[in-house]
């Protein structure tokens, strides 16, 4: 946690002295950026949709590092997440709230699918798995391009998205509560995202396949040893995992975007995913907060353009802290060594 | 040792080192002369490392003075330890593994021309020092390639390169072979015969009586006394480090064996090159007997154990348990048919070591009343598993159930793994060299418990490199070589020397 707070810190020097090169004030751009996502009720709603999908992002990330897992592939578990949702959400007619739930239960089903392929090649093949999503991530993206230009799918009036989904299909608040924050966009994904994250902080710590899966990161010999088929844990891990990528997709979609437009490049949603479970040491209950802190710097990012200032700073920040992170593993891991000496008796 | 009044090469008087409130050194005293070996003796956790750390400069001491040659220093820091010639030789080997020897040993003090690293000149000294001390290696061999007796050598190579006068060892013989200490000790006598003094922390009494000159016994902290080795034997050793008298051989009732348990019949199989290692080996446990397999390693005992518990699988054979079939079965499986298993390395395959105490004690049972109710984890069930076992199997310090099992020393590690598969209280116990890395106190308590399996009527499979542990505890020994059982002999007549004799590859004469 401290370790979490100095790597922030850290990050927003870092941001500073790179605004104070390009002759933007870091107190008018920073004050622009806290002002701009959280000053009002309406921001701050803003904030909070932006955060949703990445939660769900960095759960999936989280829960995979759990056993032992890099699911850099949330990327692609999210792409064709929103994609199943959208054909879902545009071919089939359900009333209201079920049409949202078969949408997500076909978002997580593909999310799912695509990370247990990605299994399957690592337990029966051996194929790294790394390599395996970061290839799944390219097939997902050129998927989604051919698929939004299917004429089941197409816009007509627009080429370069898919049909909106049914309003059936949307998880938007209804007009009272939009128009009290003041963000039109004001969706159910917050709450969703909640209660996965505490489901899953149960699943991991509470129940037998939590135990296997964690038995599995820590130490593959011995939970083998102790009669855990490490194979079919991590076909499980992966495909949870994918599938709350493929749920963040779902979100996402059915609650602000409506439709699919033809990528000109990754969106990045399943890698601020990793920053997210990194940021969120990750713990699901973390998560919930990495995410809501991405949330505020990205929407409060697309605030800095009103002063001039680039709002790729936002990623410049999010990088360092990243890496400010994964550096004060390696010194926690120095600093309990020695701990450990010490305890030595 | 001469007459003459010499300055000792270390001195360390009244030695207080405290973390927090607890005294892990309590006024400790240790003189080592020039060119002498002298060991620290102690239980596991009685406080050695952390004299030895307080020597090295790794810790500063709450109180006491240090001298070195005479002369008094403050160690505050590795540093200062290595400008006065000290150097330590840890426990766990801190190489560089894609690094070559040579690389290895002069890292930190890189001699250097202009830019570069001047590795001709340091290989020369390598050479030449490795030479003095007739302690063969090859200076271009990368760490990972070369054997772990190989890596110690390179330890210590590091430690003279830098100049040290006095040489600490830390458990040095931990994970040697018994060639591999023979060796060791060898050098330890050149060494000293150089002059130079060699600090020797262990808890093996063999390896004191065999080479040390003096021996320090420490005990939960304090100085219990020094003593020169020519004057005492094993039992009055072992009696000071551990408070009381210790029994050398176990208590054994003289028992009929019962039904078969394990039979093996004309196993073969392959090690991890794929070369073939187990070439049709036959062997049989029956309830309520012991039976220990005696051999040099490598002749097939690791994968024998693995095959038998499922991690291997084998190529050709028969296995049956209680007559139902165990050949290449799952882990999952063999567990279920009654067999469980201390395994031999206890950091990689008998703990996961991020996991709490507790969980590690319902590693195979996890999923099974009263640990989960369908599932969902039974927290405090497991809980109270955990104090039952942590008091019926005096695992140290109490309290521990919640904190993660690295955390543990080595010999409390090992009685987690013994309390949970005694406990499992399966028909089949194998166990693999179950007291490797424990002190003698550690040891009666894991044979007691293997002679209790036995009496309970279960079979017990013991697998172990230290001959004395088989042959005080097998009711039977069945000697390996090449991947066969070659030779069988009733516990109770062995001999060590017909048995190393069967463990070369002999045939036995009756």
């Amino acid at each position: 946690m401290l370790y979490t707070i100095i790597a922030i810190v850290v990050g927003f020097i870092v941001g500073a002295i790179l605004l104070a090169i390009i002759g933007i004030s870091p107190v008018a751009a920073y004050g622009k950026l806290l002002t701009g996502a959280l000053s009002k009720p309406k921001y701050i709603a803003w904030s909070v949709v932006y955060a949703t999908p990445l939660i769900l992002t960095g759960l999936s990330v989280a829960f995979s590092f759990k056993t032992g897992v890099f699911n850099i592939g949330a990327e692609g578990q999210f792409v064709v997440g929103s994609l199943a949702a959208s054909v879902v959400g545009v071919c089939v007619s359900l009333p209201p709230v079920l049409h949202a739930v078969v949408c997500a239960l076909a978002a997580m089903a593909a999310g799912g699918l695509w990370g247990a392929v990605v299994g399957l090649l690592k337990v029966k093949k051996g194929i790294n798995e790394v390599l395996s999503y970061i290839m799944f991530n390219w097939i997902a993206y050129y998927l989604s391009n051919y698929m939004v230009n299917l004429p089941f799918l197409e816009n007509e009036g627009n080429v370069e998205a898919t049909k909106n989904i049914q309003s059936s299909a949307s998880i938007v608040c209804p007009e009272w509560i939009t128009s009290l924050t003041g963000c039109s966009y004001t969706n159910w994904g917050i709450l969703i995202a909640v209660v996965v994250a505490v489901v899953i902080w149960v699943i991991i710590n509470k129940t037998t396949l939590g135990y296997q899966l964690r038995a599995v990161g820590f130490n593959k010999n011995a939970a083998e040893y102790g009669g855990i088929n490490s194979n079919a844990a991590f076909l499980k891990a992966m495909a949870i995992s994918g599938a709350l990528s493929g749920l963040g997709g779902m979100v996402q979609l059915c609650g602000m975007s409506y439709r699919i437009s033809q990528f000109a490049g990754q969106e990045g949603y399943g890698f601020q995913g990793i920053t997210v479970a990194l940021i969120g040491s990750s713990n699901p209950i973390g998560c919930i907060f990495a995410g809501l802190f991405y949330g505020v710097m990205k929407y409060g990012g697309t605030k800095l353009t009103l002063i001039n200032a680039p709002s790729e700073v936002i990623d410049i920040i999010m990088g360092v802290i990243v890496l400010f992170i994964a550096v004060s593993h390696v010194f926690k891991v120095l600093l309990t060594n020695r701990k450990k000496g010490g305890k030595k008796k | 040792m001469g007459n003459e009044q010499k300055t000792a090469a270390v001195e360390m008087k009244g030695i207080v080192k405290k973390f927090g409130d607890f005294v892990a050194n309590d006024h400790i005293n240790l003189t080592v002369q020039k060119g002498e070996v002298h060991a620290i003796l102690g239980e596991n956790g009685a406080g050695k490392s952390t004299l030895m750390n307080v020597l090295y400069g790794l810790y500063q001491p709450t109180e006491g003075e240090i001298f070195i040659n005479g002369q008094k220093v403050v160690m505050d820091g590795p540093n200062k330890a290595i400008e006065r010639g000290i150097g330590m030789v840890h426990q766990h080997f801190m190489l560089v593994q894609p690094f070559t020897v040579v690389e290895n040993i002069v890292l930190g003090t890189e001699p250097t021309k202009g830019l570069t690293v001047d590795l001709k000149s340091a290989r020369e000294k390598v050479v030449e020092i490795s030479k003095r001390y007739n302690m063969a290696i090859d200076p271009d061999a990368k760490i990972e390639d070369i054997s772990v007796g190989m890596q110690q050598r390179v330890e210590i190579l590091k430690v003279l390169y830098r100049g040290a006068d006095i040489l600490i060892l830390d458990e040095p013989t931990a994970s040697l072979t018994p060639q591999e200490i023979t060796e060791l000790i060898e050098t330890i006598g050149r060494l000293t015969k150089d002059g130079k003094s060699v600090i020797l922390i262990t808890h093996k009494l063999k390896e004191i009586t065999s080479c040390a000159d003096k021996c320090t016994i420490i005990r939960a902290g304090k100085y219990i006394d020094t003593v020169d080795v020519d004057k005492v034997n094993e039992n009055e050793l072992a009696a000071m480090m551990v408070g009381r008298d210790v029994s050398f051989t176990v208590d054994k009732p003289d028992k009929t064996p019962g039904d078969v348990v394990l039979d093996v019949k004309d196993l073969h199989g392959n090690d991890y090159r794929d070369i073939e290692i187990l070439r049709g080996l036959n062997i049989q446990v029956r309830s309520g007997e012991i039976v220990g397999i005696a051999g040099v390693d490598g002749n097939g005992q690791t994968e024998l154990v693995e095959i038998l518990t499922g991690l291997k699988k084998a190529t050709s054979g028969s296995v049956t348990v209680n007559g139902q079939d165990a050949y290449n079965v799952t882990p999952r499986r063999a567990f279920d048919l009654g067999i469980t298993s201390i395994p031999a390395d206890r950091q990689k395959y008998g703990l996961v070591l991020d996991f709490s105490v507790a969980e590690n004690l319902i590693l195979q049972n996890y999923q099974k009343k009263p640990f989960a109710k369908g599932a969902f984890l039974q927290k405090a069930n497991i809980g109270e598993h955990a104090t039952e076992l942590i008091e019926k199997f005096d695992i140290r310090p109490r309290g521990t159930e919640q904190h993660p099992a690295g955390t543990l020393s080595g010999g409390n590690q090992q009685k987690v793994i013994i309390a949970r598969e005694v406990t499992n209280d399966s028909d089949l116990l194998i166990a693999v060299n179950p007291t490797r890395g424990l002190d003698v106190g550690a040891i009666e308590f894991v044979h007691k418990y293997l002679v209790e399996q036995r009496n309970k009527g279960k079979a017990v499979l013991l697998v172990s490199f230290e001959l004395d542990e088989i042959m005080s505890l097998s009711d039977r020994i069945e000697v390996i070589f090449e991947g066969r059982i070659t030779g069988s002999v009733p516990g109770k007549d062995a001999d060590e020397k017909t048995l190393g004799f069967m463990m070369a590859g002999g045939v036995q004469h009756e």
